[in-house]
């Protein structure tokens, strides 16, 4: 390097200050640049970000609807308890916080693993519960040991309860914790999604999944300005939720008791509808389960036991499950007949206790037959002959046609889900049901099976009710329904669900009666006259066996079939025939014949809805208004 | 008559308008910190008491003087950054403490004055007869130490005492030839690094002389939505305060993102996050003014020096506080990794408080001494 003179050096040394200066204004500069971008040409972005870190939208979760019996008894209810909840972003270290609570309070396995699961859903200053309906004990003992565990807290929050316990469960169905399934669906609609902010539990079946949105209510959110370790600061703003509605069935709790207490310990399903409304007065399915363990998730026993039992009690026997009405069919053929005009009431044959069809012999039940039976005579003895020569006389078209619209084969449209389809054979269905060309043709000796409600006829219990129901009214078909009104808890305001006639079957007033009285006749001294002895009503009924086990000939002899193998037994019925005010059809699984015993429910049922008679061993509870 | 020679001589070493804009900015940042930390007002205004009474008796002392301090203070603090690097405490992942015994301190703070003055004596002892070698000379000695502090590690000291030790190079007269290709490849490696983001801060790629931190501080300085929760945080809610500032700020004490402690650090490091979320761009630009004011001051300075020493001395002290202003409000507006470097003079904490303040007093010394040694 060159020499220098202290000038040059000075000079120099200024330039080099000149270019120090460029430089940092240059940088300054740079500086500048950010400043405007950040708060003159994105600060309304910025804004709004700030603001979303500021305010937190809390939501407040509705209070359930309540479901009571048409008496106000309470079937569902929301009941208040404790919970242990952590909120995770005031926690430092989660795993040591749940060890040390669980020191105090109970925590299974099962609790953390939820907790866990809850985490990783939500944002990190909301409130979680680890453990739900803390004993008193707990309570007490977290409250002392509080100052141990910043962002921990117990809150009361609501749980639903079915306070019944295994009664009507079929019906009330239940509420469990909204899995991933059933959350998509609900973000498939923005609206929908904000008022499912902060619930956690939805309808999973019963009228809990039909009126979930009635149930539900509307949630109430506040804002509130949290802090960077999300505590609240302050509310700024509140819109309080709207509870959900009460639901007022047609279900009569007493009556739904006493069938349900008849059924013992036998499977079956009963479905009574007053006639005149479509509402329905009782829906059993037995066995039964308890609605209280699905609520906060169920255990893997309870799972379990209730999933693998042969008796499969989730089933809803009434709605979900179809069975071959047997000879309760008859009435509805006989019906048909007299639509059609293929049969008039006094037409009678001779039955020599068999049919001979295409080589093949159709036995009646009774050996050596009825002698001279007219259309009374043959629903009142269950005649087989005069129904296989009925049915070959109009036909499989004719009988689908008239007798579909009675809704057999169809579904009702109550208003639960589940319900099943049934079957109301014909070509048609047989070709839509099977795949192989071969099974797809319709033979002709099917026709005969069907006509005494045999063969691929298939119905459910409520189908048969409701069925049997229009058969009462005279053809008046009513949608059956299980709520009575909507009820909005803060104003009292009422939706009625009014009686809907979806049709009037044109039968004529004198045909009507004359099936009318065959029934009669098979409560008075038919088949049911032995379970209705002694009844002061007039009753109207059918009794009827479907086979489980199809018989290549030989005698059926039920003690020497196991359990499972046995008929089923059904009845329909309604009472009084002048002016019915109920209707109903019920099984017994495996029960055997329909007079032994469906009937023997029937007249509980009966003689409880219309005399008011409380049979003994059934315990008579006073619906306590709720 | 006391009471007038008594001022006199208080005021004698002062530099009125580098000490007027001092007040300013001390005045500010009152302000500030009565909105981001108001418990630690009171330490604050002890803190600034004695840093003004440190940068007195710095003034006090004239460059002669200063002069004969550079090597032992230098080599001081070299041995005590060994002493660091053997028997240092280490703290929050770092070793960067000295105990002794009555007090705990860290050297690394030392060298901050130490440096410049070390290589401003240097060239100062050179004068006349410099050669390349002694470029060299000055880069081992600057190397040292720098290296000795960025191996605890400080990387925000560790640039800073670079920075300060490059700018006496720089004044000193290293030739642009030199100068011009460094900053170059330095523009040209930051540039790849930016274009090439995505796969250097792919998770399992290491970088080789930095620590794991360190390139997440890149990383995330380039992305800060690849860490929202975690590094990213501070850029993210840095840049939310500043933007949602907008104009004319929030208002003292109204900064939602501040009162909220969404900003962290937001007394010391980010602290700039505050001022711009509550008196906005034309609080920032006022700052920044005032900023510019004292550099070029500094500056000016440094250009009627009267020695090589002082010259270089002042030059380089008015670069450093600009890097910390820089730095600082560079890696809180998010265009500049987050290293831990202070806002000068406006950050809470009484060692860079009482370092910037010696550099001031540096600073007014030699102005004063200018005229004294001209002929």
């Amino acid at each position: 390097m060159e020499f220098k003179t202290p000038e040059q050096e000075i000079s120099r040394f200024r330039g080099r200050v000149l270019a120090a200066s460029v430089f940092v204004f240059f940088c300054f500069g740079l500086l500048v640049a950010r400043f405007v971008w950040l708060q003159v040409i994105k600060h309304d972005y910025y804004s709004t970000r700030a603001e979303d870190n500021r305010i937190s939208l809390m939501p407040i979760v509705p209070n359930r609807g309540l479901i009571v019996d048409r008496n106000g008894l309470v079937l569902a209810r929301n009941y208040s308890a404790y919970t242990l909840e952590i909120t995770p972003g005031r926690v430092k270290d989660l795993d040591a916080t749940i060890d040390a609570l669980a020191g105090i309070v109970d925590i299974q396995p099962k609790d953390r693993k939820r907790f866990k699961k809850l985490v990783e859903e939500s944002k990190t200053f909301e409130s979680l519960p680890i453990r739900n309906r803390l004993t008193d004990e707990e309570v007490a003992r977290f409250v002392a040991q509080r100052y141990r565990f910043p962002g921990v807290d117990i809150k009361a929050r609501l749980f639903r309860q079915y306070p019944e316990g295994e009664f009507a469960s079929h019906v009330l169905g239940y509420i469990g914790r909204i899995n991933d399934k059933e959350k998509a669906r609900i973000e498939e609609d923005d609206d929908r999604a904000a008022n499912y902010r902060g619930t956690e539990h939805i309808g999973k079946s019963g009228l809990e999944q039909s009126y979930e949105d009635e149930l539900h209510g509307t949630t109430g959110f506040e804002q509130i300005e949290v802090d960077a370790g999300g505590r609240a600061v302050r509310s700024l703003a509140r819109i309080p939720p709207v509870p959900g509605r009460k639901l007022v069935l047609t279900l009569d709790s007493q009556l739904q008791k006493i069938a349900e207490a008849a059924f013992g310990n036998r499977r079956g399903a009963l479905v009574a509808i007053e006639p005149g409304t479509g509402g329905v007065l009782a829906l059993v399915s037995k066995p039964t389960f308890d609605p209280n363990l699905f609520v906060d998730g169920i255990d893997p026993q309870n799972w379990d036991a209730l999933n693998n039992s042969p008796d499969h009690p989730l089933i809803h026997r009434a709605i979900s499950a179809s069975y071959p009405p047997g000879s309760t069919f008859k009435p509805f053929m006989a019906t048909a007949a007299l639509m059609t005009g293929k049969r008039t009431p006094s037409q009678a044959i001779s039955d020599p206790g068999y049919f001979w069809f295409g080589g093949h012999q159709f036995r009646d039940d009774k050996k050596g037959g009825h002698g001279s039976v007219d259309m009374a005579k043959s629903i009142i003895v269950s005649c087989d002959t005069y129904y296989y020569a009925l049915a070959n006389d109009m036909g499989i078209d004719s009988i689908a046609r008239t007798l579909g619209q009675f809704g057999l084969g169809s579904r009702t449209g109550i208003d639960i889900g589940g319900e099943a389809t049934g079957v109301l054979p014909s070509p048609e269905w047989k070709k839509k049901r099977f795949k192989r060309p071969e099974l797809q043709k319709w033979y002709a000796g099917e026709t005969i099976s069907v006509g005494i409600g045999q063969g691929y006829n298939s119905y459910t219990m409520l189908q048969m009710a409701h069925a049997t129901a229009t058969l009462a009214t005279g053809g008046v078909m009513y949608r059956p329904h299980l709520v009575k009104y909507v009820q909005d808890p803060r104003t009292n305001d009422k939706r009625v669900i009014e009686p809907e006639p979806i049709k009037t079957i044109p039968i004529k007033p004198e045909h009507v009666k004359v099936i009318h009285e065959a029934m009669v006749g098979v409560i008075k001294y038919g088949t049911g006259a032995r379970a209705f002895a002694g009844a002061p009503y007039v009753a109207a009924g059918k009794t009827g066996t479907a086979q489980v086990f199809s018989l290549k000939g030989g005698k059926y002899e039920s003690h020497k079939l196991g359990e499972r193998l046995r008929d089923h037994a059904l009845f329909i019925a309604f009472a009084p025939v002048e002016a019915p005010k109920i209707a109903l059809a019920v099984l017994v699984e495996n029960g055997g014949f329909g007079a032994e015993s469906a009937a023997p429910i029937v007249r509980q049922v009966l003689d409880y809805y219309l005399l008011g008679k409380i049979p003994e061993g059934a315990a008579p509870e006073q619906p306590g208004a709720e | 008559m006391i009471l007038q020679r008594l001022w006199r001589r208080i005021a004698a070493p002062i530099d009125p308008f580098l000490f007027s804009l001092l007040m300013m900015l001390i005045g500010f940042t009152t302000v500030v910190q009565l909105s981001a930390s108001p418990d630690r007002i009171q330490a604050q205004l002890i803190n600034t008491g004695v840093a003004l009474a440190a940068m007195w008796m710095v003034a006090n002392i004239s460059p002669q003087r200063l002069q004969m301090l550079a090597l032992p203070l230098y080599v001081v603090g070299v041995l005590l950054l060994v002493a660091v690097a053997l028997f240092g405490q280490v703290s929050k992942g770092a070793q960067r403490w000295l105990d002794l015994g009555i007090m705990r301190i860290q050297p690394s703070e030392l060298l901050k004055i130490a440096m410049p003055l070390m290589l401003a004596w240097y060239f100062q002892i050179r004068e006349g007869s410099l050669a390349v070698r002694d470029f060299v000379v000055a880069t081992v000695l600057l190397a040292i130490p720098v290296g000795l502090i960025a191996k605890q590690p400080d990387l925000g000291t560790a640039i800073l005492v670079l920075s300060a030790g490059l700018f006496v190079i720089f004044f000193a007269g290293l030739s642009w030839k030199l100068i011009a290709p460094v900053m170059l490849a330095g523009a040209v490696g930051v540039g790849a690094i930016i274009a090439t983001e995505d796969k250097i801060c792919a998770p399992d790629v290491q970088w080789p002389g930095l620590r794991e931190y360190q390139k997440h501080r890149v990383c995330t300085l380039l992305d800060p939505t690849s860490d929202p929760l975690g590094k990213g945080f501070h850029t993210i809610q840095s840049e939310i305060a500043i933007g949602s500032g907008g104009l004319l700020g929030k208002g003292w004490r109204n900064g939602t993102q501040t009162q909220l402690e969404f900003i962290p650090e937001r007394h010391t490091d980010f602290v700039f996050a505050v001022i711009a979320e509550e008196f906005g761009l034309i609080g920032n630009i006022g700052l920044l003014f005032t900023f510019l004011l004292v550099i070029l001051r500094g500056l000016l300075i440094a250009a009627n020096g009267a020695t090589v020493f002082g010259r270089l001395l002042a030059g380089a002290i008015s670069l450093s506080f600009f890097t910390y202003a820089f730095v600082n409000m560079g890696m809180v507006s998010g265009i500049l990794p987050v290293v831990g470097v202070p806002l000068p003079l406006v950050s809470y904490g009484g060692t860079a408080l009482v370092t910037l303040c010696l550099g001031l007093g540096i600073l007014m010394s030699i102005a004063r001494h200018r005229t004294l040694l001209q002929k």
